[in-house]
């Protein structure tokens, strides 16, 4: 027990021991006597600080893994390691902020009150949790729509006050998957730039699901290549772009070569038939 | 103007109830007229006269309506004879009963959520409960508290609680498991505690669904009240209005007693309808 504790801790206290450290990692879905292999053999460590895309066609498992981080869903076989601990020692920590495919705001809470969701379930002060919101709400660029219900926001909005709850609390890891998936790709340009920048400024780590290979290629620092049936890791691509990307970074050889190699990747992953 | 518009079709409805109901006053009270006229008197005095009979079949609406006011006015509101009083008396009881329903069916929907297994084995005894003819077990519950040292509102109101909080329980099950799975997943990436879950998602989540039912739930109790007023003895109550209107004959005192019942119910859903709107507002608009 003690001898536990004391790894435990040892795991946790290196700055540079990875946030997110899976071996082996295997998840099975089974229903109705049929059963589903959606991680197989899953090894991937994620260091500190780090801008990790997991990309993917459909299928592939990446949700999955990203679920499997937050503890929403249990693995089969192999470890799976959060800040040292186990996902579900993580979670109550409460290591990191989860924004969905969809925004999942309370539509009976305005803006304002969605944001300090986490803050109430967390117990912070009244004054506390109304000055978080402010702060990242003007973050997201809403300041102005705090009052609002969000079904008076148009779904970009919607999505950056997700993004906005998830940051309240100030997590150190932000598991985010395909936030940006149901928007245009005007909007998506936009909060992409945002995000980066985002990361940029709190140096926190994001883990981020994405099937745009663009996207995918504009945010990280490192890009894991998913093929599906069962869900592998094919690839693990560095992505060396500089740290200052705007947007028009896209339109560089050096981008295009390595979205050229992330699709090249996925394209050995996957087959057809 | 516009609110002339939204009362045109309710008046003509109104006007068209209205004339068939003269009518139909005519054909069944014509017997009687015919027999209680002098010989020789005119069709036209036989036909006007079956809107004036002391004990008509079928009162004309202006007999009710002069009835009801009668009743109403014309007495002390305190006094036995007085509509007011029995209109209270039915109003209080309930009120009671809505109130217990309200309590018991949150409960029971809390209960049912909380626990799977009480779904599958509370759920078929809720519906039984509802089939029993509450009329037939009104007297026996009435006589069983009566031994036991309960008299007075408590029965009647747990004979109304009963008949009205079905709707709530059902309404109020629903609301509460209508939180789509993102929604509970984002509770669990905080860690949140079971009570946390409930107040923060499933209740605020059940309210919109909980109107319909609250509605119906207190229609059903002023039912229940009017049924459990019957064999207690008549002594107060629209029931009680009911009962010895139809002993003696009195049909202008049943259908003022009816007419009455109608507009408290009236009352009672346009008050939900005020709460809904209000709790609308506060949510910007939309439930």
């Amino acid at each position: 027990m003690v001898l536990e504790a004391a790894r435990r801790y040892a795991a946790v206290a290196p700055a540079t021991a990875p946030v997110v450290s899976a071996r082996g990692l295997g998840l099975v879905f089974a229903a109705g006597g049929e059963s589903t292999v959606a991680l197989d053999s899953i090894d991937l460590d994620i260091a500190r600080g780090a801008f990790v895309a997991l990309i993917g066609p459909s299928g592939c498992g990446k949700t999955t893994l990203l679920r499997a981080i937050a503890d929403l869903e249990q693995p089969s076989s192999g470890t799976l390691r959060v800040n040292g601990v186990s996902t579900a020692e993580a979670r109550r920590a409460r290591a990191y902020g989860y924004v969905f495919q969809a925004p999942a705001l309370y539509p009976w809470r305005t803006i304002e009150r969605n944001v300090m969701l986490p803050l109430e379930i967390m117990g912070l002060a009244k004054a506390e949790r109304e000055a978080r919101a402010r702060r990242y709400l003007d973050l997201v660029g809403l300041g102005a729509f705090r009052r609002r219900f969000p079904w008076q926001l148009s779904g970009g909005m919607q999505q950056r006050a997700s993004i906005a709850r998830a940051l309240s609390f100030e997590p150190a890891l932000l598991l985010m998957d395909e936030p940006f998936g149901a928007l245009d790709e005007i909007t998506r340009d936009g909060l992409n730039l945002h995000l980066h920048d985002l990361w940029r400024r709190t140096g926190m780590s994001v883990v981020f699901v994405t099937h745009s290979i663009p996207e995918a290629v504009y945010l990280s620092t490192r890009i894991v290549v998913m093929s599906p049936r069962p869900g592998r890791i094919a690839a693990v691509i560095d992505n060396d772009l500089p740290v200052e990307r705007p947007l028009d970074l896209r339109e560089t050889p050096e981008f295009l070569r390595l979205a050229h190699r992330v699709r090249a990747a996925l394209r050995a992953g996957h087959s057809y038939d | 103007m516009i609110r002339l518009r939204a009362a045109a079709p309710l008046l003509l409805v109104l006007g068209m109830l209205c004339v068939l109901w003269y009518g139909a006053a005519v054909w069944l009270n014509l017997d009687q007229a015919r027999a209680l006229a002098d010989d020789g008197a005119s069709a036209r005095a036989i036909v006007l006269a079956t809107f004036a009979l002391d004990r008509p079949l079928l009162p004309a609406p202006h007999q009710i309506l002069f009835e009801l006011l009668r009743s109403s006015l014309f007495y002390p509101p305190d006094s036995p004879r007085s509509l007011l009083h029995h209109t209270w008396v039915t109003a209080e009881t309930a009120l009671a009963g809505f109130a217990l329903a309200l309590c018991f069916g949150t409960a029971l929907a809390l209960a049912i959520v909380r626990f799977r297994v009480l779904d599958r084995s509370l759920m078929l005894w809720i519906i039984a409960s509802q089939t029993v003819p509450v009329l037939a077990i009104a007297p026996m519950v009435v006589v069983v508290l009566g031994n036991l040292g309960f008299t007075g509102l408590l029965p009647k109101a747990l004979i109304a609680g009963w008949l009205s909080f079905f709707p709530v329980t059902i309404g109020m099950a629903k609301g509460l498991r209508s939180p789509d799975p993102m929604q509970r997943d984002l509770l669990r990436t905080y860690c949140a505690s079971e009570a946390q879950v409930f107040r923060l998602l499933r209740l605020p989540a059940s309210i919109g669904f909980l109107f319909p039912s609250v509605k119906l739930a207190a229609s059903l109790a002023l039912v229940g009240a009017i049924v459990a007023e019957l064999p207690t003895g008549a002594q107060a109550g629209l029931g009680a209005r009911l009962l010895t209107g139809s002993y003696y004959g009195q049909t202008m005192q049943i259908w003022a007693a009816l007419v009455m019942a109608a507009m408290l119910a009236m009352a009672a859903i346009a008050l939900i309808d005020l709460a809904q709107a209000m709790l609308r507002r506060q949510r910007g608009g939309r439930l």
